[in-house]
């Protein structure tokens, strides 16, 4: 009877866990829930939009979608990425749709468990503060979990 | 009531009042053929039916009233004079407002309701009066709510005994009524004991296969009340003789022969409950003429039906239609788009093969372009619909109009079978209906200045709509005074549009209009004003691919035409490098393509370069500049694209090669990215890659030298 | 077996009403969208009952009765009116054409079944 209870606690536990994707952006670990990725592709040159802020870099075709792609980076308020095929396009669903983040490369999978994470810390970047909703350390490296709603505002709202 | 059964109650509202003001057009037209009259009392019968489901009651009263008129008509009780034809017009629309309102929930002019209400009242016969429409099914609204009560147990149900003595006529045979289906209903409701009494049958040899010699003596044990026992007859009340005997009950016979006497033939007077279902005949009496005409007409069907079908087919029947949901739709135009880029890839990728014979392969590969153009042109007709409904609805806004500011005009439609893309016509509603108000507003005289001006007192506004080379043509003409010409350019001048000594032409300052900021709105009306102005009207037609033209004379009436493209899905387009960009250049615009030499290109200004073209200077526009894009070499000896504006002016887009021409697949930008000057959308071309589509009009108009050039040329006309 | 139900009605609300209602209740439901549709669907469908409007383009409810009573088609079935009107003489009409009952629209879902159980039979 007790074991039970204990075996139950520990899949209570176990379920709490979340999987994370970390990647590089500018040298920085970020990271995003599994859930929240479409798929993984390795960078090709985009289409470029016309005035558009330094942060799209373009779009791209997703098996016959339109898609834009955002420079995570620049996004930040970090350097502008140079591009190349290193490189690689995370999708991601905003608002129920497909959008493209460009990061340095992928690292790995990571189980986070909530109580782990911690808030971030007050820092003077505010473009920083505002995308990320708390940071974990994992091997000894931060990784800071990326607000995906606050990166990618609803879409009329991203080109003024 | 499930969901779904009511949307499409309003899906069929829609087409039903499209019906109801088709009708209704054409009797304004003249046109009073009688199956013209039947059609529009049928759809507005079918409304009331439908909303009598939903308990929308406004709407069944007001389909009620409005039926009742149609129906006097349809029996020759009513004249169609020009003053009951429009109220009949004002009520169609009110009819619509009344299902937008039930529909969406929101409020209607009570005021108006009443009026047309009482209106409407005036023909129609005075027995009108009980409207209230009994949801009862069997022997009037007592029986209903016994039946609504049959599950469940009565609060103290007594058992009672039914003596019923059951005798058919012979006419009960003919109507498919069946005593053992009779009996079995009895049955459920408790004990039954049936004896059949067959001492009337006579012998086999003088029997009447026609008569009826049965009769059955019932005896029911039941805690139903009589009027359900009574119920159970009610289909073949008149066709038997029936008594039914309460348990040492002998008045009760007598009274509930009575009360199903009354149901049948009784004036209002009789039996209370079920006097009252007897009150409200929807249909008022069987006119006279009727049944003689009718049993003629049925002869005629029932010895010919195919001939009849035949006929109905010929005059134009509806077709079979099978109704799709459009995301299925756009899911294969989505596929189709596919396979088209598909083609240009595969197309392609065998030009870079390095074979040396590849014209098989080629001829193959026309085959596939063919079909794939076949399967394209099959899905968009799919999505192409009549603009009829659409130019339906703007009769009503011109009636409406015309009500709001004491004109009187009417709107003559032509082309309304010409068949557009959806889409198209859902975002054509608001320009056509902006237009049209200022139509009726701006355009058409009051009646004493027609009359002066030798009009006749109704102005006429003319929506055609007809196809043109690979085009929709939608043309809105107007009889009335044509664009006042000097006062549209002194507001021009008044709100900085133009400076003070602009000199313009005609055209100039009838486009004058679309301009952004030129709202006439505060001096007019709030009917066509209302804050907008025609430039939304260019910016959703602009928003459509399509064009807007006007042309005016004075005294004689001005006239939009808009030029919308077939589909929004596909368009023949210049394929273009600019920046080390591929883009597309829609081919509607352009007027030619040109190499240019050094000494073709003259400055003017420090910044500004024209073109010189057979003698004539055009400025040029530099795409990658007006798209802020950064070059890397300087421009080649450059490549131009002289294209044309709506206002006529031409200039030479400045790109850095052509490639090809070719159909593309359009990409909506919508929701990937805001509004880009000078963008349109996107295709997907053979490599895989992103194209944007360019917006020539939006590029010259960002670009500076073009802009400055306009101006200059403007200046040096005044001077 | 159950038993077949042929509406004939030129108001797709009143049609998915009755697909609704009869398919809960257990019957075939088979329809046509006017009476030349009803009528000429009636030996194909061959059903135990026909639940017709009255009026409808092509062929109304009185001639979609004539012809199903008629020499063609002989057809003995029960055929209930389905209508808004409630007037005697429409009864009237309608029975003289062979008509074997009338239900109001709007009918509620209890009303329908039992009429249909007395002309059928059916157990509902």
């Amino acid at each position: 009877m007790q074991a039970e209870v204990k075996q139950n606690d520990q899949e209570v536990k176990h379920a709490e866990h979340s999987e994370f994707v970390s990647f590089t952006v500018a040298g920085q670990a970020f990271c995003l829930k599994i859930t929240q990725i479409r798929e993984i592709r390795r960078w090709s040159p985009v289409t470029i939009l016309p005035h558009a802020p330094a942060d799209v870099l373009g779009v791209m075709n997703l098996r016959g979608a339109v898609i834009p792609i955002y420079d995570l980076s620049a996004r930040f308020g970090l350097q502008q990425t140079e591009a190349s095929e290193r490189n690689v396009v995370i999708v991601v669903s905003v608002h129920g749709k497909p959008v493209g983040l460009l990061a340095e490369s992928v690292s790995e999978i990571i189980s986070i468990n909530p109580d782990d994470i911690q808030d971030t810390p007050p820092v003077d970047s505010r473009n920083t503060m505002e995308y990320i909703q708390g940071i974990i350390s994992h091997d000894d490296t931060m990784v800071r979990i990326i607000n995906l709603d606050a990166v990618i505002s609803a879409p009329e709202q991203v080109m003024p | 009531m499930s969901g779904s059964i009511q949307d499409t109650f309003f899906e069929e509202c829609e087409e039903l009042l499209e019906a109801t003001d088709e009708g209704l057009t054409a009797i304004e037209g003249g046109d009073h053929n009688p199956e013209v009259v039947n059609a529009i009392f049928r759809a507005v019968h079918s409304i009331k039916g439908g909303a009598g489901a939903f308990g929308l009651d406004d709407l069944v009263a007001f389909a009620h009233r409005f039926e009742t008129v149609f129906d006097e008509v349809r029996s020759n009780r009513l004249e169609l004079d020009e003053k009951l034809v429009q109220l009949l017009l004002r009520s169609s629309d009110h009819l619509s407002a009344l299902v937008e309102a039930a529909r969406d929930g929101g409020q209607i002019d009570e005021a108006h309701h009443d009026t047309l209400l009482a209106a409407l009242d005036e023909y129609t016969p005075d027995e009108e009066e009980d409207l209230t429409f009994e949801p009862m099914g069997l022997g009037g609204p007592a029986p209903m709510m016994d039946l609504g009560d049959l599950g469940a147990a009565p609060a103290a149900p007594q058992e009672e005994t039914y003596r019923i003595r059951f005798q058919p006529l012979k006419e009960m045979y003919g109507t498919g009524n069946e005593p053992f289906f009779l009996f079995q209903a009895l049955r459920d409701m408790g004990d039954l004991a049936v004896t059949l009494d067959e001492n009337e049958l006579p012998g086999f040899d003088t029997m009447d296969m026609d008569e009826s010699y049965l009769a059955w003596d019932l005896v029911l044990v039941t805690k139903e009340p009589r009027s359900v026992v009574e119920a159970v007859f009610e289909f073949v009340e008149g066709l038997c003789e029936l008594s039914i005997a309460g348990d040492g009950d002998a008045e009760a016979e007598a009274n509930a022969l009575a009360a199903l006497d009354a149901m049948f033939t009784a004036p209002p007077a009789a039996g209370s409950a079920d006097g009252e279902a007897a009150a409200a005949p929807f249909e008022p009496p069987v006119p006279a003429p009727e049944p003689e005409a009718k049993p003629a007409a049925a002869e005629e069907k029932a010895s010919a039906p195919k001939a009849e079908s035949g006929k109905q087919e010929q005059r134009g029947g509806p077709k079979p239609t099978l109704r799709v949901e459009l995301e299925r739709v756009d899911r294969l135009i989505n596929a189709v788009g596919e396979l088209i880029i598909n083609h240009s890839m595969l197309a392609q990728q065998i030009a870079n093969l390095n074979v040396s014979d590849t014209r098989d392969v080629e001829t193959e590969l026309e085959g596939f372009k063919n079909l794939a153009r076949d399967i394209q042109e099959g899905v968009m007709a799919i999505r192409a619909q009549p603009v009829k409904p659409l130019f339906q609805r703007m009769a009503r806004i011109v009636r409406e109009a015309s009500a709001a500011t004491g004109k009187t005009c009417k709107l003559v439609t032509e082309g309304e079978n010409t068949e557009v893309d959806k889409t198209v016509i859902e975002r054509l509603s608001d320009p056509l209906t902006h237009i049209l108000r200022n139509a009726v507003d701006h355009g058409v005289e009051k009646p004493e200045d027609r009359t002066a001006a030798g009009k006749q007192t109704t102005g006429e506004i003319r929506l055609s709509a007809s196809h043109r080379s690979g085009s929709v043509c939608i043309e809105i003409r107007d009889d009335g005074a044509g664009v006042n010409r000097p006062r549209v350019k002194q507001i021009a001048i008044e709100k900085g549009l133009i400076p003070e000594n602009a000199e313009l032409t005609d055209g100039e300052i009838d486009n004058l209009l679309f301009a952004p900021g030129f709202s006439t709105a505060k001096e007019i009306s709030n009917l066509s004003g209302r804050g907008v102005g025609m430039d939304v009207v260019k910016n959703a037609v602009t928003g459509l691919g399509g064009r807007i033209n006007i042309s005016s004379a004075p005294g004689k009436g001005s006239t939009f035409t808009i030029i919308l493209p077939l589909t929004l899905a596909v368009m023949d387009g210049m394929v273009v490098s600019v920046a080390d960009q591929t883009m597309v250049v829609p081919i509607t615009s352009i007027v030619e393509t040109m190499r240019g030499s050094d000494d073709m290109i003259n400055s003017l200004g420090a910044d500004g370069t024209l073109l010189s073209i057979r003698g004539n200077f055009v400025p040029i526009c530099d795409v990658a500049r007006a798209l802020g894009l950064y070059r890397e070499s300087d421009r080649q000896a450059g490549v131009y694209l002289l294209v044309e504006t709506e206002t006529g002016q031409r200039c030479a887009l400045a790109v850095d090669d052509i490639h090809d021409q070719r159909q593309v697949v359009i990409k909506s930008l919508d929701g990937v990215c805001g509004e880009i000057p000078g963008v349109a959308a996107a295709t997907i071309l053979g490599d895989g890659k992103i194209a944007m589509i360019l917006d020539p009009e939006s590029i010259i108009a960002a670009s500076p030298t073009a802009a400055a050039f306009d101006t200059e040329r403007r200046l040096s006309n005044a001077s | 077996m159950k038993t077949k139900v042929l509406a004939i009605d030129d108001s797709r609300t009143i049609r998915n009403l009755l697909a609704a209602t009869l398919e809960e209740a257990g019957f075939e439901y088979h329809c046509a969208v006017d009476g030349r549709e009803g009528v000429d669907m009636y030996p194909d469908v061959d059903p135990d009952v026909v639940i017709t409007d009255i009026n409808m383009p092509n062929l109304d409810g009185f001639g979609v009765i004539e012809e199903l009573r008629g020499e063609g088609i002989n057809s003995k079935v029960p055929i209930l009116v389905l209508t808004t009107e409630s007037a005697p003489e429409l009864k009237a009409r309608a029975r003289g054409a062979g008509a074997t009952g009338w239900i109001t629209k709007p009918f509620d879902d209890a009303s329908l079944i039992f009429a249909l159980k007395r002309v059928t039979g059916a157990a509902a």
